[in-house]
């Protein structure tokens, strides 16, 4: 989402529309970002545990998927904790 | 039009009371001056209809003051002195949540040491923080200036704050003529508020990080730019229905003058009688009265100043920079990039209610001849009636 200028802005911090948190993507954070390697993945699922912001992706028959960006803070606990090194990190270009 | 002998507060509280603002939170005990107490009364006896919320301290007036603007509502209140240093951390908030906040302030010193009289410490000490800073002369300029407030500050958005002189005015009775009720809710006209919580779902004073904190900040220093045409644009529709003239400041004898004083509030009223008693010497001399301390109208006071040879400050407060007094370190960085450079030279005064009076001024005068003659500055920062 690109950031509006000052001209464009509502003034004094006003925010017209509720409910746009959900707008708001944290993972804007991020200054690494993990790389998942879908072939040496077990699915034990150690990362989905240990994810602090809930962004590990698993579906219906338990499987990890991928990692949500929108909200992955690049903390790297993910990549620590894999038995199998299946996720590494690496620095967050923009 | 009714003419009234009004002391400084009184001329305030009346304006407000003719203003008939929908909400004034305050705190109406020392160090603040009897304006809210004065109000309080017209509350009481029923001849405004405003909601008065007395709170438990100034930070709690400034604050219920910013709640109420957030409503839509026109709000007023009044301080002075540590009653303002209260106020400090929301004076910032105010001004970024841009709520037109009136404050009807009296200029007193700051402790320690403890002391209530009048210098602009107070006032100078919230320069910073995103209020339009207006100094009036005398009781009339407070009145006249605490209705222009309104218009000025509701079009800008930005809070502002209209300063009279402790004592030497808020409780010196002088005449003033004064406006009909009508013609004052005429001249503000009604107040609708940008956005309001009644209106419709909004949120104020959301948490505001690295990735726009700096632009709403962008924003609050355009409006400050916008604001010194506004003042001037509703000085002019004053003085057209009104015949009383203001503006950003009052050039009193300075378009041939080779000197000129700039001050700020009741000390203009002295400087001006010595600068008459000195004109019928022959002496080409000038008062610059500062109206307008934020913005500081540096553009066109380089216009009007670049003339003269002379420069000198009459400051009612210190920075402690070790530069000298607010007025004098702003009028030098404005001068700075005039074609040519008056000498500018800094008093210092009055500070915790001393005197000055027109021998003091005089004497500051007949110094800024001989700087001309000499063309020199020995010492720029200066004290006057302080035993050395």
């Amino acid at each position: 989402m690109a950031l509006s200028s000052w001209k464009e802005l509502p003034i004094g911090t006003i925010i017209t529309e509720p409910g746009n948190a959900r707008e708001f993507k944290t993972g804007d954070w991020r200054s690494q970002r993990p790389i998942w390697d879908s072939e040496k993945c077990i699915h034990c699922l150690f990362c989905f545990i240990y994810c602090p912001d809930s962004s590990i992706k698993v579906n219906e028959e338990g499987k990890m998927t991928g990692i949500d960006l929108d909200y992955c803070k690049g903390c790297g606990i993910c990549a620590e904790e894999c038995p199998k090194e299946a996720i590494h990190m690496e620095i967050e270009k923009r | 039009m009714p003419i009234r002998a009004l002391t400084g507060n009184e001329a305030m509280a009346e304006a407000m009371r003719q203003i008939n603002p929908d909400v004034v939170a305050a705190y109406p005990i020392t160090p603040a001056t009897e304006i809210v107490q004065l109000f309080a009364s017209f509350v009481a006896d029923g001849c405004v209809d405003t909601e008065f919320v007395t709170v438990e301290s100034e930070h709690s007036a400034i604050a219920a003051c910013i709640g109420a603007s957030g409503a839509g509502a026109r709000v007023m209140t009044s301080t002075s002195s540590q009653g303002l240093a209260l106020m400090h951390e929301l004076l910032y908030v105010a001004a970024g949540l841009r709520a037109p906040i009136v404050i009807c302030e009296v200029n007193r010193t700051l402790s320690s040491p403890i002391n209530i009289h009048c210098d602009h410490s107070d006032t100078m000490g919230s320069r910073e923080a995103g209020w339009i800073q207006i100094f009036a002369e005398d009781a009339q300029e407070a009145y006249d200036l605490t209705l222009q407030a309104i218009k000025i500050s509701e079009e800008v958005l930005l809070p502002i704050m209209i300063s009279t002189d402790a004592f030497i005015i808020s409780h010196c009775m002088q005449r003033v003529d004064m406006l009909e009720d009508s013609e004052v809710q005429k001249f503000i006209g009604p107040y609708k508020a940008a956005y309001s919580l009644f209106d419709k779902t909004i949120t104020i004073g959301p948490l505001d990080l690295q990735d726009y904190y700096f632009e709403h900040k962008r924003q609050e220093i355009e409006a400050m730019w916008k604001t010194a045409p506004v003042i001037e644009k509703v000085a002019q529709e004053f003085a057209s229905k009104f015949g009383r003239s203001y503006g950003l400041f009052e050039a009193y004898k300075t378009e041939d003058a080779e000197q000129v004083i700039v001050a700020c509030g009741s000390t203009c009223g002295t400087t001006r009688v010595v600068i008459d008693n000195l004109r019928e010497k022959g002496i080409k001399i000038g008062l610059l009265k500062l109206y307008a301390m934020r913005p500081f109208p540096h553009q066109k006071l380089k216009e009007v100043l670049s003339k003269a040879k002379l420069i000198t400050v009459l400051d009612r407060s210190v920075s402690m920079s070790t530069m000298g007094g607010p007025v004098y370190i702003e009028l030098r960085s404005a001068l700075y990039d005039a074609p040519k450079h008056p000498l500018l030279v800094d008093y210092i005064y009055g500070l915790g209610g001393r005197d000055i009076d027109m021998d003091q001024i005089t004497d500051i005068a007949l110094k800024g001849e001989q700087i001309i003659k000499d063309n020199k500055v020995e010492k720029p920062v200066q004290y006057v009636g302080l035993r050395e």
